[in-house]
């Protein structure tokens, strides 16, 4: 890749999505970038390309890696300049389905649809009850939450009662 | 030779926007002092996360202020170059962690305050502190719930960690009127949309203290009549060493990174 890359217009595109497909998520790096739906865009400019993104979290530490690694692999194309546009705010319901599979295979549980959590009410005794999720292991659903943040912010604790295997869970959003 | 103190400007716009910058910021301090310290790993792992929240959250706003100040200032040099006066955080995020149980009553009334915040925000007139409130809220909703979570099962566990959890709110509760208080800069932000004023969000915060607070065996003190003073930059005497500890290295070593 030490040469500028030579296509028509589409094609430079194309080839730029195809390695953005490639650079994987730096804390979870089972599913990549584009996965995770956090490229929102990518547009020709006139010494290279743009490339649009989301942050999941605001507070997410490994934004600024992300953009450096967006930055190296898409060197090839040019210059590449890097906007973050907040709006509208990143969700978990734009993990792709295929991203999903990727994380239940490395064993964290994809989170659930978002619509499905919204507007419970907050206190602790009248939540009611929850859908119990599937172990990624064993696929029993005698699981319990350890802890509601994880090693991420993205993600929660569980742990199977059944297999006996701990396990994350990442937090639909 | 440290690095001399900047200036912001008085325009309300600015203003609003610190005290809601700065309520994040000095909230995230707070909580990051439990990182290593709290009762058990995970509420070290919940609450650093949650501090990482907030400093998100400042960070985006504070540099939105910085663009409206129009003076070059960006989200680093708001945090650590100004002075104590200042600032202008409510009092209530900047009083010592206390006890488990005084940081769990204050991320709830924090959070259920911000989380009001984030939603009128998510209809500013100003796009960027939309987008912003846009992604807090969904963060705000997850903290609320897990500071609930705790002060249910504080009031509702040994007479010791009741005991505790009403000291909390005794000691706390003054200083919540500060979050619901009307002034000129709240009527600017109304005037032009950029956000909802303050006083607006009180009966709906006070309706979800109030819920938790039954379920966790708590009733609400008795009405104050103080006020504490952070939003106009007068302080408690905690506020300047908070900001000794935060500013210290790049005071220092100016411009000095990781």
């Amino acid at each position: 890749m030490s040469n500028p890359v030579e296509h028509n217009s589409c094609g430079r595109l194309d080839a730029a999505w195809e390695v953005l497909r490639q650079i994987p998520d730096p804390e979870v790096p089972v599913i990549s970038l584009c996965e995770l739906g956090i490229v929102r865009d990518l547009r020709e400019t006139a010494g290279g390309l743009e490339v649009v993104l989301t942050p999941t979290y605001s507070g997410c530490p490994a934004t600024e890696l992300i953009q450096d690694n967006v930055r190296a692999g898409l060197a090839a194309f040019g210059e590449i300049q890097i906007t973050m546009q907040r709006a509208p705010a990143w969700t978990t319901d734009w993990i792709s389905e295929e991203g999903k599979a990727k994380l239940k295979a490395y064993g964290i549980v994809p989170p659930g649809l978002t619509h499905l959590t919204q507007g419970q009410p907050i206190r602790f005794v009248r939540r009611g009850a929850q859908a119990r999720l599937a172990c990624p292991r064993c696929g029993s659903e005698n699981t319990e939450k350890t802890s509601a943040f994880g090693s991420t912010p993205c993600k929660a604790l569980y742990r199977c009662l059944a297999c006996l295997e701990p396990f994350e869970h990442f937090k639909p959003i | 030779m440290s690095e001399p103190s900047i200036q912001v400007g008085a325009s309300p716009a600015v203003q609003y926007l610190l005290r809601i910058g700065d309520a994040c910021l000095i909230s995230s301090q707070r909580l990051a002092e439990w990182c290593g310290h709290a009762p058990i790993l995970e509420e070290d792992l919940a609450l650093s996360n949650m501090a990482l929240d907030l400093l998100g959250q400042a960070r985006g706003v504070l540099t939105r202020a910085g663009q409206l100040d129009g003076q070059g200032f960006d989200e680093d040099q708001l945090a650590f170059l100004r002075d104590e006066r200042q600032y202008l955080n409510p009092v209530l995020v900047e009083l010592p962690r206390g006890d488990f149980a005084l940081t769990q009553m204050r991320n709830l009334a924090v959070s259920t305050w911000l989380l009001g915040l984030w939603r009128g925000l998510q209809k500013s007139s100003d796009a960027e502190l939309a987008a912003i409130a846009g992604k807090a809220v969904k963060e705000a909703t997850y903290h609320q719930q897990h500071a609930a979570d705790w002060v249910v099962r504080l009031g509702d566990g040994t007479d010791e960690s009741a005991a505790r959890l009403r000291a909390a709110l005794t000691m706390l509760w003054p200083y919540f009127n500060e979050l619901f208080e009307a002034d000129a800069v709240d009527a600017a932000a109304v005037e032009t949309g950029l956000g909802p004023a303050w006083p607006s969000l009180k009966a709906d915060w006070l309706a979800t203290m109030v819920a938790v607070l039954a379920d966790a065996g708590l009733s609400l003190p008795k009405d104050s009549v103080y006020q504490s003073t952070g939003r106009v930059g007068r302080h408690s005497e905690h506020m300047g060493h908070l900001l000794a500890q935060m500013q210290y290295l790049q005071r220092a070593f100016p411009g000095g990174k990781w």
